[in-house]
């Protein structure tokens, strides 16, 4: 049987290879976020982005969950579902495992996706479906006006912690490694480079990608991120990951990180006792590095790691299914639902 | 040997029990099919702990399986059963109650010790100390003959102790005259990979028949000649299947791949089990995280195009609410089958009820009616998940399909249709870019179209934000939600112009209206005959469509002096039709997780009648 949805794709697929811009993916929506938010940098990145890949709008579906990031999808001229709270990932995986044809990116946040969602994050990543999951972190609940969330800092005073957090926080990179991903990335609202560079690394992982995005929210959280942005002080505490490279950092590219047995340290390179080779030697298809690397971030005196965490390769689930269909096919023929009806042990009554 | 005697009966309801891990199941299942392939009308009753090994001999252990068939129609699996069988001391004692005075009991008289007798708490062998007289009782030591017959076999004592319910069976088959063949058959596939499984289970099974043929314990053999029903092709199904094929043959209807979602759930994970096999019929299973992970892929799936379907029981249906208010909001075709279980919370996962009614019809946040649709009898299931998709596609909407454990997990025969005689389904599809806006409505309908990703042109955003109308843009217009919800409680409401009329069964007017929804169809029409054969001024209206009403509810129950609701929860239906008219409305509410037996709702109708005479 050919479904409806093949005969309609069909009908209407003529060739559209033409070459996009940033404004074929506008929508008519004017972006309501607030003034300064950094969520205009990434909305702003990601057409860019879709626009060099040039992925047709069409074949493109943005899914959000509930918070101020998930408003994304309005402003973003492509087939789009703005969900209830929590449940984009587990939307979007419907909706891929239906339709592999389709390109689907989830826009979550930190409450979003870690709080009310958490279950369905990492359940998409050890399924390793391929969607392309975006975290904007914000280290708040912004929509419902300032409430801590499951990566506000411990001791953080907010409008539902007068008198600091209580709770530790999630660091979402080793989560999702744990969680058994494939794609793992962090990245930042204020580098517009290294977002887009993140973004197309996603795009083209086949899978789970996961980024992390850090955004400033300056109404109830303003300069939480300030020290990994502010072009000042920012190389001594932000460590970019490369694939192959050492992990060097500092103003003047003179710390490294070595690995003290499992535990990582910094070593200075100007001190006359360390060299670029004791550097770990970043390696993004090494899960047991990457989640060691992932928990510098819990360490306050560690410089905090942008970029691929993790990139390996392992087959789909929507793949594995259709692989499954395939055979099913093939061993047992397509199905012809009156023989299935009709199977069994029937009688017949005159 | 003297030759047995042959007794023809119209009717006979058998109750088989032991222990969980006896393979009681297993046995009713396999005489139920064997029946229904003589052509007998059957209904069956599996009734089961919800423990999966439970602790051997005691009364929480027990397992039963009723099988009730006949030469006529059969409507229910029997409100009392005419021979028991049972397998140990706990299954007497549990199951006891549910055997007709005069009635017989087939003992295996091994399984009554010392041991057994005092975890069912009997100080005495109820099979010789005299408790039993009102009953035929056999004692038949059907362990030690299933050991010898499988004692060259040298099979290990816990195997030979498994197959000694197919003695049982055995022995069920040569009483009741039917053939081993269909049982052997099904030892042989079952076992395919264990040829001395399929030796052992089919020397016992025979050993059984034989036992029946030679001792002189039985004198009796009785037959139940055909039932007469409509002309066709049938097969034996349960309810849960029948959802499933019903799920199938709309997507074959609609040409649309089938997604279900689901998370596994007591008693609803057959429905899923079922369509997981089905991978080169266009259909698509995703075992999800959670309930609400199932329901939200679902939504999804059909966001994308698919029919799009997610089956749970009671506790998943509550984690589903505030999903299904956003398809209602989204306005998307969705299946939510919920096969209802007692309840609250985890209640009574095994046992059946109709409780979730009132949570189907308002479990939501704001004004979000949804159809609901409920099931009458395991081969209806079918039909009823073929309307809930239907409607749910065509007037782009959610539907809430109401099955239970009662008929999810109870057989019947099911005549067979041609998948071509069935209603085509024909989805709303927007054709011109130009013009589409994701809420325009179709004018008689009030549906909007259903655009599918992939598609140039149709770009849209949706979600549980208020739209506003037509252009589909959030909108928080006060004046604009108000017309928006009504708008999609109307659509709901136009249902009713394509749901077929409520029709009763029996006196056209009169003094009483028995009605019922679900699963109590068939005790209530039982019930209802029995008294229409008795003169009594009655009739039946069975209620198919829960939201929107039949049109012509309430001008058919003006027709009655008083009204009659039976139900398996505290007066939900009743409620409704409380809220509907001005007639003296008369309850009869079990929750037991037990169906009704149908002499419980006769008597409740000779009382209610003599009450307003």
């Amino acid at each position: 049987m050919v479904t409806r949805v093949q005969t309609l794709l069909n009908t209407f697929s003529f060739a559209q290879n033409k070459p996009y811009t940033p404004k074929d993916y506008r929508s008519k929506e004017e972006p309501r976020w607030c003034p300064g938010c950094g969520n205009y940098s990434i909305l702003t990145q990601v057409q860019k982005v879709l626009a060099d890949l040039s992925v047709p709008p069409y074949r493109l579906a943005f899914v959000s969950g509930i918070g101020c990031s998930s408003r994304f999808p309005y402003y973003i001229n492509t087939y789009g579902f703005h969900g209830i709270h929590g449940r984009a990932i587990a939307i979007a995986s419907g909706l891929k495992i239906a339709r592999p044809d389709i390109t689907v990116w989830v826009i979550t946040g930190d409450g979003d996706g870690l709080s009310i969602g958490g279950n369905h994050f990492i359940h998409a990543l050890r399924r390793n479906i391929d969607i392309n999951i975006l975290l904007f972190n914000n280290q708040i609940y912004a929509l419902t006006k300032g409430q801590y969330s499951p990566t506000s800092e411990h001791g953080a005073i907010t409008k539902s912690s007068p008198d600091g957090v209580i709770d530790y926080p999630f660091n979402p990179v080793a989560l999702a490694i744990g969680a058994n991903s494939t794609f793992v990335a962090r990245t930042i609202d204020r580098d517009p480079r290294h977002l887009q560079n993140m973004l197309k690394r996603a795009a083209m992982h086949k899978g789970t990608s996961f980024i992390e995005i850090y955004q400033n929210c300056n109404v109830f959280n303003d300069g939480v991120f300030d020290r990994f942005s502010n072009k000042e002080i920012r190389d001594d505490y932000a460590l970019f990951l490369e694939h192959g490279k050492p992990l060097i950092f500092g103003k003047n590219r003179n710390k490294a990180i070595r690995l003290n047995g499992y535990i990582p340290e910094i070593i200075s390179l100007d001190d006359g006792k360390h060299s670029t080779s004791d550097a770990v030697i970043y390696n993004e298809q090494d899960t047991t590095l990457a989640f060691l690397i992932a928990t510098l971030s819990n360490h306050p005196n560690m410089p905090r790691p942008f970029g691929v965490f993790l990139d390996i390769t392992r087959t789909t689930y929507e793949t594995e299914l259709l692989e499954q269909i395939e055979s099913a096919i093939t061993k047992n023929g397509k199905g012809d639902v009156n023989e299935l009806f009709n199977s069994g042990d029937t009688w017949i009554i005159q | 040997m003297t030759p047995k005697k042959i007794e023809k009966v119209n009717d006979v309801t058998i109750r088989f029990a032991g222990d969980s891990g006896d393979g009681i199941q297993i046995t009713g299942t396999q005489f139920a099919n064997t029946t229904a392939i003589l052509g007998n009308d059957v209904s069956t009753l599996p009734d089961y702990p919800a423990e999966i090994r439970a602790p051997q001999g005691t009364l929480g252990g027990v397992s039963g399986f009723q099988i009730h068939f006949g030469s006529t129609e059969i409507n229910t699996p029997g409100d009392m059963c005419d021979v028991l069988v049972v397998m140990n001391p706990a299954a007497l004692k549990a199951n006891l109650q549910y055997l007709e005075k005069g009635g017989s009991i087939i003992a295996n008289s091994d399984g009554f010790n010392e041991r057994s007798l005092a975890l069912a708490e009997y100080s005495s062998n109820p099979l010789r100390d005299g408790s039993l007289s009102h009953y035929h009782v056999y004692e038949i030591n059907i362990t030690k003959l299933t050991e010898q017959a499988l004692c060259d076999l040298n099979l290990p004592p816990k195997v030979i102790e498994r197959s000694k319910n197919f003695f049982a069976l055995g022995l069920m088959f040569w009483m009741y005259n039917r053939p081993l063949e269909p049982t052997l058959k099904w030892i042989r596939e079952k076992f395919s990979k264990k040829p001395e499984l399929i030796e052992a289970n089919s020397r016992v099974l025979k050993a059984g028949w034989n036992f029946g043929e030679t001792t002189e314990v039985f004198k009796v053999r009785y037959e139940v000649a055909p039932a007469r029903v409509a002309p066709g092709k049938y097969r034996n199904i349960t309810g849960n299947q029948a959802t499933a094929f019903g799920l199938m043959a709309a997507a074959h209807r609609a040409q649309l791949e089938l997604f279900l979602a689901s998370y596994p759930i007591t008693p609803a994970s057959d429905i899923l089990h079922e369509l997981s096999n089905y991978k080169n019929y266009n259909v698509k299973t995703f075992q999800c995280e959670d309930e609400i992970a199932a329901i939200t892929a679902a939504i999804g799936a059909s966001f994308g195009g698919a029919l799009a379907v997610t089956s749970t029981s009671g506790p998943g249906f509550s984690l589903k609410a505030e999903a299904l208010g956003l398809a209602v909001m989204t306005e998307l075709p969705l299946v939510v089958i919920n096969v209802q279980r007692g309840g609250p919370s985890t209640g009574l996962p095994t046992k059946t009820e109709q409780a979730d009614l009132l949570q189907a019809l308002y479990g939501r946040n704001g004004e979000a009616s949804v159809p609901v649709i409920a099931a009458l009898s395991p081969s209806d299931c079918f039909s009823a998940a073929f309307e809930a998709c239907k409607i749910a596609i065509e007037a782009m909407t959610p539907v809430i399909l109401l099955t239970d454990g009662y008929i999810g997990n109870g057989s019947e025969p099911w005549l067979i249709p041609d998948i071509h005689s069935l209603p085509t389904i024909e989805p709303y599809y927007p054709d011109d870019p130009k013009k589409f806006k994701p809420y325009m409505r179709n004018e008689t309908t009030l549906v909007r179209p259903w655009a599918i990703p992939g598609i140039p042109g149709f770009e849209h955003r949706i979600g549980g934000l208020e739209k506003k109308e037509n252009t589909g843009e959030i909108s928080y217009d006060p004046v604009n939600h108000e017309r928006m919800t009504r708008l999609r409680t109307e659509k709901i409401m136009r249902l009713q112009d394509r749901i077929p009329l409520a029709t009763a069964e029996g006196h056209t007017q009169g003094d009483l209206l028995v009605i019922g929804w679900g699963s109590t169809f068939g005790a209530i029409r039982t019930a209802v005959q029995k008294q229409l054969d008795k003169g009594k001024s009655v009739a039946h209206l069975h209620l198919r469509y829960l939201n929107p009403f039949p049109k012509n509810f309430s001008k058919l129950i003006s027709q009655y002096k008083a009204i009659l609701v039976p139900e398996l929860n505290l007066g939900q239906l009743a409620q409704l039709i409380r809220a509907r008219c001005r007639l003296p409305i008369y309850q009869l509410n079990k929750v037991q997780g037990l169906p009704f037996r149908s002499v419980e709702i006769e008597q409740k109708i000779e009382e209610v009648l003599r009450g307003i005479a």
